[in-house]
């Protein structure tokens, strides 16, 4: 990216060349290459893919949690507020996690503890990063669900994360993220579980909450329309690698990579009535033998002998935007309308 | 309740706040109680564990009811009768009242039933969550020692174990029972461990910070620890059976303690003659069992917010 980490003292996360493996009989497989994004305080980046592309491993590993999965990052850096959380032992990571850095997930049925009212859960998080006593961290609970517009706080308290809709599941979930007032928050298709009306909603109360916060938020994404809506920029994800990154209207006016514009033409519209919806042909490659040169070549209108041979680099591009098409100019110009 | 929950959105009705400590701490146990106690079957169950309990604790208060509350005071001379006046149950072979001795049993059965319940209970919880949530070389030493005595065939483990016993008390048959009775349940606790370490909300609590002691207590055992409760109240029953089986096999509780084994194996050479010598004993013994496997399941239900 143009900016170097630490120059802008607003700058809250910069992950540099990230480099994220899995390892199948010792032999490591990219699944994350060479991927580099910053976010700043009040700004809402959005990570743009389909599933498989890397998008979701990309966010744990910023979280730290990569653990469990078998995945491990093997190159690049994060820096979180200057510090280089990569270097940190386990369990002083820990502590930036759901303090400083929180983290909603995609299916809040599923990521709230079946046995243990929500309350309790919320009240959890604030045991777990301070030391107020329980009358006030309990008065803390009731003021955050009152913030994500639980009604009845008081009552809804003890229920039972079943006895919750799925949009009050995941304002739940939010009001956990938010507990200790974190200033960047992970969102991983916050939305993509939840019905159309209540998806607005919460999409909504998260706008709220960052601007009332100062949040920077990383809001992980597939669905074009919800991105329009909120990002300020926009990284789109293919295959494990950055393959487009701009301001999010600069993006919207003129893609400049070919697979952006390919998912921008699939966005269905009123007028499409009627017709085939528009697809991009063919499917994601497999991290595991991703094709020579572009990874995106075997699906791409535009593809030439030099995309099957040479993997073209992410350079930067005017307008404070980044591509990684060997004819990105093309593109541009021709998606200017 | 303070105003901070009104001072954004006016439309929420204030409510009493429950700060006491009986609704914030226990509304899951109050909840199952209040399921638990319109269940008959509950009733019913708790009621008769409840009874054996008291039997087993106080005999003393039940025994004396019909006349001779001794049971030890015997006479030859009544040897094998059936049931008389003041002792309804008869009398064994050495002419003891029986019904003062199987009052007098509940204690030596439901003891060890429960001790070594509660002693494979936390073993299996405590090792079998080490093994499933550090995994690597903890797994692989704590499986392979369950693996060893879970090679033994349980009874004849027993048998074998407890012939080297030369005095048997209570405690030496639950030792015994309970060093042959964990594995099962640690390889449960152990598979229910690792089925839930990988859910979202695992992933989630961690994503918030949870230390790894606040997971395991908060998030995983409590999902994880059901079954091994299931299993562990129907096994109340299944280790009363193997006492009062081993006892009868000669190799469990000793004279002169009284228990329901000793009793049905002291009836296998005249039960022919006098049955009551083996129905009385094992009524008791079938009704113990059939109570604690049957609240262990309803408490299992009470206890599980999922099924509501």
């Amino acid at each position: 990216m143009t900016i170097a980490p630490g120059t802008n003292s607003t700058e809250l996360l910069s992950v540099k060349n990230l480099r994220v493996d899995f390892f199948i009989r010792k032999k490591p497989i990219h699944i994350v290459k060479d991927v580099s994004l910053t976010i700043k305080a009040n700004e809402t980046l959005v990570v743009l893919g389909e599933s498989g592309s890397g998008k979701s491993v990309t966010s744990l590993a910023v979280m730290g949690l990569l653990g469990s999965s078998g995945a491990q990052v093997t190159a690049g850096e994060i820096h979180f507020e200057g510090v280089d959380l990569l270097a940190l032992p386990a369990n002083e990571r820990r502590k930036y996690r759901g303090a400083k850095i929180s983290m909603i997930f995609q299916d809040a049925l599923s990521a709230l503890n079946p046995v243990q009212k929500v309350g309790k859960q919320i009240l959890e998080v604030i045991q777990e990063h301070s030391d107020l006593n329980r009358q006030d961290a309990h008065k803390r609970v009731l003021e955050l669900m009152d913030r994500v517009r639980i009604p009845n706080p008081a009552v809804r308290f003890h229920d039972f994360p079943h006895q919750f809709s799925g949009g009050m599941r995941q304002r739940i979930m939010i009001a956990m993220a938010l507990a200790m007032n974190p200033s960047l928050l992970i969102a991983d298709e916050p939305t993509t579980a939840l019905d159309v009306t209540v998806q607005a909603q919460i999409m909504q109360l998260l706008v709220d909450l960052q601007r009332q916060h100062h949040m920077g938020l990383m809001l992980i994404t597939h669905d074009l329309k919800v991105a329009a809506e909120v990002a300020d920029q926009i990284v789109v994800m293919y295959a494990g690698r950055v393959v487009e990154s701009a301001p999010a209207d600069a993006l919207y006016r003129a893609p400049a990579h070919p697979y952006t514009a390919g998912l921008l033409a699939s966005t269905p519209t009123a007028q499409d009535k009627g017709t085939m919806l528009k697809s991009i042909p063919g499917t994601p490659p497999s991290p595991a033998n991703a094709p020579a040169g572009c990874p995106f070549n075997p699906r791409c209108p535009r593809a030439r002998d030099i995309c099957r041979v040479e993997e073209p680099p992410l350079v930067s591009i005017p307008g404070g935007r980044t591509s990684a098409c060997h004819f990105w100019e093309e593109v541009l110009l021709d998606e200017t309308k | 309740m303070s105003d901070h929950v009104l001072s954004d959105n006016p439309t929420i009705v204030p409510v009493v706040e429950p700060m006491n400590d009986l609704t914030t701490q226990s509304s899951l146990a109050r909840d199952a109680w209040n399921d638990m106690r319109r269940n008959p079957v509950f009733l019913l169950s708790a009621s008769v564990v409840l009874l054996m309990l008291v039997m087993a604790v106080w005999p003393g208060l039940f025994a004396g009811w019909f006349g001779s509350g001794d049971p030890r005071q015997c006479d030859l001379a009544v040897s094998n009768n059936g049931p008389a006046p003041g002792h309804p149950f008869g009398f064994d072979t050495q002419g003891c009242d029986v019904y003062a001795n199987v009052i007098h049993g509940a204690s030596a059965s439901i003891s060890v039933g429960l001790l070594v319940t509660l002693f494979c209970f936390v073993l299996a919880v405590v090792l079998g969550s080490i093994s499933g949530f550090f995994g690597g070389w903890y797994d692989a030493v704590i499986s392979r020692i369950s693996d060893v005595f879970f090679g033994f065939p349980f009874l004849l483990g027993a048998l074998i174990l407890l012939t080297s016993f030369s005095e048997r008390s209570i405690w030496t048959v639950s030792f015994v029972l309970a060093l042959l009775g964990w594995p099962t349940l640690a390889r449960l606790m152990r598979s229910t461990v690792k089925s839930v370490i990988d859910v979202d909300y695992v992933l989630a609590a961690r994503g918030l910070g949870a230390s790894n002691w606040r997971i395991i207590t908060r998030h995983i055992l409590p999902n994880a620890v059901t079954p091994v409760i299931v299993l562990s109240t129907l096994n109340i029953g299944a280790f009363i059976v193997a006492e009062a089986t081993l006892t009868f096999l000669g190799v469990g509780l000793q004279y002169p303690a009284i228990s329901w084994g000793l009793q049905l194996s002291a009836a296998q050479s005249s039960f022919t003659v006098s049955p009551h010598l083996l129905i009385f004993p094992s009524l008791f013994l079938g009704v113990t069992v059939v109570s604690f496997v049957l609240l262990g399941d309803v408490v299992r239900d009470a206890f599980d917010p999922k099924l509501r």
